[in-house]
């Protein structure tokens, strides 16, 4: 491993996170190729994500829809825009309240709710999320993500009871 | 290892048989259709705009995860079957132990209550996945909004080829039957 190259890629400690901080916004207007890229790269065939027609005739809404493993990575992106490459999620949880649909942008929020260091010594960070469209919250999610404690610390090389997520 | 905060609350006393004897048990071993690749990690970062290194840059990717791998939240994205395959027949459930215990509670609808995925073992190109099903609890009948129903947690555990521990998506499922019903 390229010591040199580790230790000069960008991102977070854990010694710059506090409780309560907040996560630069990001901002994304979507397009129908949003979706239909996003749907097709998580192998989601269903029409509802690519065919206006069945969406609004089946599903009874107004145009095609991110699906939910495409919302899963954005988020992760979401995260790991803030973390950097050194930044490993370990866990996700999320609720699609309200649809996100062509036309709309997508504005990502996220705050620090908890910090934490586990028995093995890797440093957590509880996130809170959402993604609003005009100020009115489509999806609310939590992450846990390990961030090094140390510009030399590297939560990847963390394996088996090392990594507790 | 154990990759929950909290043990699993205990199943209901009042389940049949042929339920109680689901809870636990592995069901519906899957292997992935075809090796990981790298490609469909080109897409899924495209389609998110994910410029992290990691995906793009070789000489990262060794430095930080030892070589190329798949973004954790992709791991459900590798079972799921091609939309067209020779001698395809029918649809495949992505859930099917959910469908089981929908039809043995006599229980016809049913929604996602919640849904976490926790990531372990990185995914790598070339690596062929297994997952499986297991359901943990089964609630008591309850009377709730939607109509008479249980609660239900399936693991849907994955493992790779060298049976290390990749991740495990939890759901958490209401089945009930609405009052007309």
């Amino acid at each position: 491993m390229s010591t040199t190259t580790f230790r000069s890629l960008p991102g977070i400690t854990a010694a710059e996170i506090t409780a309560g901080q907040q996560l630069p916004p990001l901002r994304h207007p979507v397009s129908a190729t949003t979706i239909v890229l996003g749907a097709l790269a998580s192998r989601d065939w269903r029409p509802m994500h690519h065919d206006k027609d069945f969406a609004v005739e089946r599903n009874g809404v107004k145009n095609i829809f991110i699906n939910t493993p495409n919302n899963a990575a954005w988020f992760e992106r979401y995260i790991t825009d803030w973390t950097g490459p050194k930044g490993r999620l370990g866990r996700l949880r999320f609720e699609m309240k309200k649809s996100v649909f062509p036309g709309d942008e997508m504005c990502f929020a996220g705050v620090v709710r908890e910090l934490a260091t586990d028995a093995a010594g890797c440093h957590w960070v509880d996130l809170d999320l959402t993604i609003s469209v005009d100020g009115e919250v489509r999806t609310t999610g939590h992450a846990r993500v390990a961030v090094p404690g140390d510009p030399t610390d590297n939560p990847w090389t963390r394996k088996g009871e090392r990594w507790m997520p | 290892m154990n990759i929950r905060n909290a043990p699993p609350a205990p199943s209901a006393t009042d389940l049949p048989a042929s339920v109680q004897q689901m809870i636990g048990a592995a069901m519906y071993e899957e292997e992935t259709e075809f090796p990981i690749e790298i490609g469909y990690v080109y897409n899924t970062c495209a389609a998110v705009q994910n410029a992290n290194p990691i995906f793009w840059d070789a000489a990262v990717a060794e430095a930080v995860t030892g070589g190329p791998i798949a973004p954790p939240t992709m791991m459900s994205v590798w079972f799921r079957p091609h939309h067209w395959a020779p001698g395809a027949t029918g649809e495949r459930k992505a859930l099917q132990t959910h469908f089981d215990l929908k039809e043995l509670l006599d229980l016809p609808e049913a929604v996602v209550a919640s849904n976490v995925a926790v990531f372990g073992e990185p995914v790598r190109p070339g690596d062929r996945l297994t997952t499986c099903q297991i359901v943990r609890s089964i609630g008591p009948l309850k009377q709730t909004k939607l109509g008479l129903g249980r609660f239900w947690t399936i693991d849907v555990e994955t493992t790779n080829q060298r049976g290390e521990w990749v991740g495990t998506e939890i759901y958490t499922m209401l089945g009930y039957r609405r009052p007309e019903q």
